[in-house]
């Protein structure tokens, strides 16, 4: 139950982190985009603020046998490159690039109750069943193998 | 370059890493929305508690935005409702089939130095860039 607690807050700490970098206004993440024209580097600074702090606390994870509050750690440990993950990425980019929402900001958003948000969302999901529905892997959490499967995922 | 906000960039995107961080080190999880999402809306027994508390938590901020900064939601664009629709379709199929977002790859992934989330970053960056120049400036923002 810790574990979902802290689900629950980091949650709220990753929503503030959108709102307060900008990443929840399309205007922010369209400026982002277009290199070509009033390029907005903004952005380029939610992911550098972002990265320095992860990438001293997946340094820090190295060294722990497990997470403080579950069994194990759920990392993706593939590092293959194939078609599925560059078309993947170039459709979500096409989407990301038109509406100027990915699915963090926009799931905060719906708090906004703005319609053409909800409206996102809903094809957002709709997407998301979709391709479980084309694709017979249900790959959902396929590419994201447990490590260390002893034990089981606090739920 | 107008409308640059560099420091409270910073600073979001501090918190963003802050949280990914508490993920990771007390939980074991990685903060990828898309994925977290994704495992909501196909549930699998005993993994899905979690995901659904951190999206409360996701939505909990976004009512504590509306409060404490209201500023988080002036969208300054928002495209015509088919346009919408057509980009959540494309972003919710596209992060699943490349199994990330801008989360679980470009901040969890390139920090990791995951070769696959590098070259997936890369890739959503460059294809969002193609899309907004052709909207921008061979459509003359006609949307």
């Amino acid at each position: 139950m810790k574990a979902s607690l802290t689900s629950f807050v980091s949650g709220i700490v990753f929503a503030l982190g959108l709102g307060i970098s900008g990443m929840t206004r399309p205007i922010k993440v369209i400026g982002f985009l277009d290199f070509f024209g009033a390029w907005d580097a903004s952005l380029a600074f939610v992911m550098l603020g972002a990265i320095a702090v992860y990438a001293m606390a997946y340094r820090w994870c190295r060294t722990m046998p497990s997470p403080l509050l579950a069994p194990d750690f759920a990392l993706p440990k593939r590092s293959d490159l194939d078609a599925k993950l560059i078309l993947g990425s170039m459709l979500f980019g096409a989407g990301w690039g038109l509406g100027g929402f990915c699915p963090g900001p926009a799931l905060t958003s719906v708090a906004a109750g703005a319609l053409p948000v909800i409206i996102f969302v809903a094809a957002m999901c709709a997407g998301m069943y979709l391709h479980s529905w084309v694709s017979s892997s249900g790959a959902t959490t396929s590419d994201w193998v447990v490590v260390a499967p002893q034990g089981t995922q606090d739920a | 370059m107008h409308n640059f906000t560099p420091f409270s960039a910073l600073f979001g995107g501090l918190l963003i890493g802050l949280s990914a961080s508490a993920m990771l080190l007390l939980d074991g999880k990685i903060a990828g929305i898309s994925g977290i999402l994704a495992g909501v809306l196909k549930p699998v027994k005993g993994d899905t508690l979690w995901r659904i508390c951190f999206l409360a938590g996701l939505l909990a901020g976004g009512l504590l935005l509306r409060i404490v900064l209201p500023g988080a939601f002036a969208f300054g664009i928002i495209r015509p409702f088919p346009i919408l629709i057509g980009a959540g379709l494309l972003v919710g199929f596209g992060t699943r089939l490349g199994s990330g977002c801008t989360s679980g790859h470009g901040v969890c992934g390139v920090s990791r130095l995951s070769p696959r989330s590098l070259v997936a970053t890369g890739t959503f960056i460059t294809t969002g860039a193609i899309v907004v120049y052709l909207v921008n400036h061979l459509m003359g923002n006609a949307l």
